[in-house]
């Protein structure tokens, strides 16, 4: 999937984020959002992933040779973020059929627990998952993003709150992504930015 | 979309089952205004007209306390994001709206089971335009407090502000449908009925409408 990025700017109540910012992310290419704390690296993230509004600039995306629309963005984007909430009075088993079902996806139990084996998680809990350490929320967000099998996948600080396994696991992820998809990091963490064939620094306006 | 807003109501569903937070503070709520309205009339003689408007005081305010729940749940919980990262806006609308439909019915059902239970001088002699009225109301209800309850989800004050700003916004509603309910309790004939009917049906079409047309402003940002 090829992301193009023209002169992006972002205002909050009048206070400058970041201003003109351009980049083209292209199919198979795992990019880097660098920047210092407070920059906008996230705000950034938020735009390309259709979630806020730019103050000024364009957003494409082209999939196979067709353009996607910013309202069927959904549909081929998976986020991951630590500000993520997912539905803690549900457990993991009944979070993945909860966004299966609104997905439109036909999924199987069998297909949720190779998810859940796949990002490291127990297949057996059936506890809600607000009893689940922050490390295991974080991999339950990576089967969020990763479930309707999405050609670009976002990351913000993707290995926040996760052990030694549980990052090479998102990078396993990351290196799947290069052969059908697209990857964009936000991040400071120099094993994340080693993950990137190429960065780009937000400097704050 | 149909499908995706089906599955959204689902979700409201389960997660209500399964947290009751809205189902019981309403059913307390109801029980508790309706107890109060009994110790305040004990002995008294009241009149239809009268036991009308208390119905459509209790039915308004049980709406008040419950409905704006459907967004402000998904703020509180900051699932916001999940949301609005699986589904399109129109979907989730329709979602919640027929989430806050079925609520709102089942909720009218209960107040009105117990009103007619309770209150011996609140007798229905058209019951065909009492429920006619009733469904025409809560589906009013439910598709205003929808796009209000979007409005105020993100907002310090949602507490206040949802009455607040439901009232003025609800007020024809409750116009009409307290007129509409008067005739059906004082046996006037149907047709007296029928322009606060249409005042009913058109609402419904003009808040549906607009609600559709605002959601995607509101949801976004």
């Amino acid at each position: 999937m090829r992301v193009v990025a023209e002169h992006v700017s972002k205002k909050f109540n009048r206070r400058p984020i970041f201003k003109d910012i351009s980049f083209t992310v292209e199919p198979g290419e795992v990019f880097g959002i660098t920047g210092r704390n407070g920059s906008g690296k996230s705000t950034l993230l938020r735009i390309v992933g259709g979630l806020l509004t730019p103050t000024g600039g364009t957003l494409r995306y082209h999939n196979d040779g067709s353009e996607v629309t910013h309202e069927n963005l959904h549909r081929v984007m998976g986020y991951v973020a630590p500000y993520l909430t997912l539905y803690e009075e549900f457990s993991a088993e009944e979070n993945i059929a909860l966004y299966a079902r609104i997905r439109g996806l036909t999924h199987t139990r069998r297909d949720a627990q190779e998810l859940l084996e796949r990002v490291g998680l127990p297949v057996d809990r059936t506890d809600p998952i607000r009893a689940f350490s922050s490390g295991m929320k974080q991999r339950m967000r990576l089967v969020f993003a990763i479930l309707h099998k999405p050609p670009l996948l976002l990351l913000d600080e993707p290995i926040s709150n996760l052990d030694a396994q549980g990052m090479n696991t998102v990078y396993g992820i990351v290196a799947d992504f290069r052969t059908h998809g697209t990857v964009i990091i936000a991040t400071n963490d120099a094993e994340d930015i080693a993950q990137c064939d190429r960065t780009i620094s937000v400097e704050a306006a | 979309m149909i499908r995706q807003a089906i599955a959204v109501f689902y979700k409201d569903l389960a997660s209500e089952l399964r947290t009751r937070y809205a189902i019981n503070a309403l059913l307390m709520f109801v029980v508790v205004t309706l107890a109060v309205i009994m110790f305040a009339l004990a002995g008294e003689t009241m009149t239809p007209g009268a036991l009308t408007g208390m119905l459509w005081v209790v039915m308004f305010f049980a709406a008040m306390s419950g409905l704006s729940r459907s967004f402000v749940a998904e703020e509180e919980r900051g699932t916001t994001m999940t949301l609005q990262l699986l589904a399109k806006p129109m979907a989730v609308y329709l979602g919640k709206l027929i989430f806050n439909l079925v609520l709102v019915m089942a909720l009218n059902l209960f107040i009105i089971a117990l009103f007619l239970l309770t209150m011996d001088q609140f007798v229905v002699h058209q019951f065909g335009l009492f429920w006619l009225v009733m469904l025409l109301g809560s589906l009013g209800i439910a598709s205003a407090t929808t796009i209000i309850a979007a409005i105020i989800a993100k907002a310090n004050t949602k507490g206040t502000l949802f009455p607040v700003l439901s009232f003025p916004v609800l007020l024809p509603l409750l116009m009409a449908g307290i007129n509409a309910t008067k005739i059906a309790v004082e046996d006037v004939r149907w047709d007296a009925a029928w322009p606060d009917l249409q005042l009913l049906g058109s609402y419904i079409v003009v808040i549906t409408t607009v609600s559709f047309l605002l959601f995607d402003f509101v949801w976004k940002d």
